[in-house]
C-alpha cells in the first residue's frame, strides 16, 4: 500500500541536477559526444539496440550517454522511446544467406565453403590491458588486397540438412505472434520465445546457456555457424505493391547444432538452436541459441528438469526492463507496509517476552 | 434515393519490368547517406511539389526466420522515416528509409518522383548510377577487409623419420 507523501519535490530536482553533474564528470575533460559513443562503443550500442528492441544506433548512443554508461538504464530509455513511435508495418523476413559478411565461423567444419572469416574479433587476443590505448593512436587496419572477394558462404547447417542429418526448418506460412501486442501465454510458441529471447538480457541468457552446458538440461551444443554482417531490410508498402529495400542493419546470427533425436520410426537427426541479435553481438546470439534449444525440450520429448528448459521461468524473467523495474520498486517508500510488519513482529514477540518474566 | 455507383478509380496497371527498375532506384536511394544528396538537393527541389505525407518517423518490425530459412519471428523494431511527395504534373514519389532523417526522406521521395518522369535517363545517370557505384565500391572495400581475415589452414605432417 502506498500513501502519497509530499515534500520531496525540491530534493528530487536537485538530485537530478546532481546526477547531470556526475554524468558530465570533470569539466576540464572534453564532453563525450553521442557520435563518439556510436562510433567508438559499437558493441555497447548493439546491446542497447537488441535489448531495447529498437534498431537505431544514434538513439542507442544517446541513451548510453544519458544513462551515464548504465546499459540496463539505457535499454529502459530506448524501450520507453520506442512506445512513442507508430509502427508502419512489419518487414519481410530478413534473408541472412545474403548478408554482407564481416565475420563468419563454423566450429563444426574446418573447410566450410567460403571459409572461416575472423573479422574484427576479441578472440585470440591475450586479454592483457593495452596501455597504448591510454594515448591517442592510429589504427589503419590490416593490409587489404583491393580486389579480394569473398566466396559464397552458404549456411553451414544447410549442408547437413541436404544429407538429412539435421532437422529441417519449416515455414507453414503462419503469422508470427507478436509478444509486444499480445501478452505471452504459456506454453509459448517458438516464434514468441525467440522474440522474447531476442530482447532478453544478455547476462541472464548467458548464465542459462552456461548452466545447460554444465549439466542442467544438457543439449550438447556445437557452434555450427556464427555470422555477423549487414543485411538489407525489405518492406512491402501497400501503396507501392512491390517490396523495397529501406537500408541495411547489422546483425549477428548463431546456429547451434545439438544433440540428436530419433526413434524407431525416424532415423537419428541433429537438432537446432537459433540466435539472432542486432549489431555485433556474438555472445548474445550464442547464448540465445543455447536457450532456444533448451526450450525445445518438450517438442523433442525430453524430460524438463532444469531452469533453462522451463519456458515460464526463462521467458518471465529474461526481460531486464521488467526485472530491473520490479527489483527497483523496492526503493519506493513502503513506510506503511513496513509499519504493519513491524507491529506484527512486535505482537508475536510479546507473549514470549512476558513468559520469560 | 439510389446512389449512383461510382466506377472504381483506375488502379495503376502493374508492369513488372517497371516495378523492378523502380525497386532498384528506391533501394539505391535508401542506402544513400545524407551527404550523398548534398550536391543534388537544389536540383531535386527545383520543381513545384507538395507533401502528400510530410516526412514522418515511425518503426518497422524486423522479422527473421528460425534457423535462417524457417518460419518467421519478430526480432525487434527499427526506426524508419517515410515521405510522399506529389509534383505539379501529378507524379507521386515515395520513400521509406531506415533511420530518422526527415530531410533525406523528402529528397529520396522527390528523387523517386523525378525518376518516373520524362527526365528519367538524366536522373539515372546523374544520381542513381553514381550512388549505386559508390555503394558497390563500399561493399567491395568491406569485402576485401573481411577477406584479409580469412583463415588459410595448413596442416603439419609429422615425418616418419
Amino acid at each position: 500500500m502506498y500513501v502519497a507523501v509530499k515534500g520531496g519535490e525540491r530534493a528530487i530536482d536537485n538530485a537530478h541536477r546532481l546526477l547531470a553533474k556526475k554524468r558530465r564528470g570533470d569539466t576540464a575533460v572534453a564532453e563525450l559526444g553521442v557520435e563518439q559513443i556510436r562510433q567508438q562503443l559499437p558493441l555497447a550500442v548493439a546491446r542497447v539496440m537488441s535489448e531495447g528492441s529498437l534498431y537505431d544506433e544514434q538513439l542507442a548512443a544517446l541513451a548510453i550517454k544519458q544513462a551515464a554508461g548504465d546499459l540496463v538504464e539505457a535499454i529502459f530509455l530506448l524501450r520507453a522511446y520506442r512506445t512513442t513511435l507508430p509502427r508502419f508495418c512489419a518487414s519481410l523476413p530478413i534473408d541472412t544467406s545474403r548478408m554482407l559478411l564481416s565475420r563468419r565461423l563454423s566450429a563444426t567444419f574446418k573447410d566450410v565453403p567460403g571459409g572461416q572469416l575472423l573479422g574484427p574479433t576479441f578472440d585470440y587476443t591475450h586479454r592483457l590491458l593495452d596501455f597504448s590505448l591510454l594515448a591517442e593512436g592510429d589504427y589503419p587496419g590490416p593490409d587489404v588486397h583491393g580486389h579480394a572477394q569473398l566466396e559464397p558462404c552458404p549456411h553451414v547447417l544447410g549442408l547437413l540438412a541436404k544429407e538429412g542429418l539435421i532437422k529441417e526448418e519449416t515455414d507453414l506460412g503462419e503469422a508470427a505472434d507478436d509478444i509486444t501486442r499480445t501478452p505471452l501465454e504459456y506454453p509459448a510458441s517458438r516464434a514468441q520465445r525467440l522474440q522474447a529471447l531476442a530482447r532478453g538480457d544478455e547476462g541472464f541468457l548467458l548464465a542459462l546457456g552456461y548452466s545447460s552446458q554444465r549439466g542442467y538440461g544438457r543439449n550438447h551444443p556445437f557452434a555450427g555457424e556464427i555470422r555477423i554482417g549487414e543485411v538489407d531490410v525489405w518492406l512491402e508498402p501497400e501503396e507501392l505493391g512491390f517490396p523495397i529495400a529501406i537500408g541495411a542493419i547489422e546483425i549477428t546470427e548463431c546456429e547451434m547444432v545439438n544433440q540428436f533425436v530419433g526413434s524407431t520410426a525416424e532415423p537419428a537427426q541433429f537438432t537446432r538452436g537459433y540466435g539472432l541479435a542486432f549489431g555485433h553481438a556474438e555472445r548474445k546470439a550464442m547464448a540465445m541459441a543455447l536457450v532456444d534449444r533448451s526450450l525445445r525440450a518438450e517438442e523433442y520429448g525430453e524430460e524438463i528438469q532444469s531452469p533453462a528448459q522451463q519456458q515460464e521461468f526463462v521467458l518471465a524473467h529474461c526481460d531486464n526492463v521488467e526485472a530491473a523495474g520490479f527489483v527497483s520498486h523496492l526503493k519506493l517508500p513502503h513506510y506503511v507496509d513496513f509499519q504493519s510488519e513491524l507491529e506484527l513482529i512486535r505482537k508475536l514477540r510479546k507473549p514470549s517476552t512476558e513468559q520469560a518474566q | 434515393m439510389t446512389a449512383t455507383p461510382v466506377p472504381p478509380a483506375a488502379g495503376p496497371v502493374r508492369n513488372p519490368e517497371y516495378d523492378r527498375a523502380r525497386q532498384h532506384w528506391i533501394g539505391v536511394l535508401a542506402r544513400a547517406h545524407r551527404d550523398d544528396f548534398d550536391c543534388h538537393e537544389a536540383a531535386l527541389r527545383d520543381t513545384d511539389y507538395q507533401l502528400i505525407r510530410a516526412p514522418e518517423i515511425g518503426m518497422a518490425l524486423v522479422r527473421g526466420r528460425m534457423g535462417g530459412n524457417g518460419a518467421p519471428f519478430n526480432v525487434g523494431e527499427m526506426s524508419v522515416t517515410r515521405c510522399v511527395v506529389r509534383l505539379a504534373d501529378g507524379r507521386t514519389g515515395y520513400s521509406y528509409l531506415a533511420g530518422r532523417d526527415k530531410a533525406r526522406a523528402e529528397l529520396a521521395a522527390l528523387a523517386d518522383a523525378h525518376l518516373q518522369g520524362a527526365q528519367q535517363a538524366r536522373w539515372m545517370s546523374e544520381l542513381i548510377e553514381p550512388l549505386a557505384q559508390a555503394q558497390a565500391d563500399r561493399r567491395a572495400r568491406q569485402e576485401a577487409e573481411t577477406a584479409a581475415t580469412k583463415v588459410e589452414f595448413f596442416t603439419l605432417v609429422r615425418g616418419e623419420h
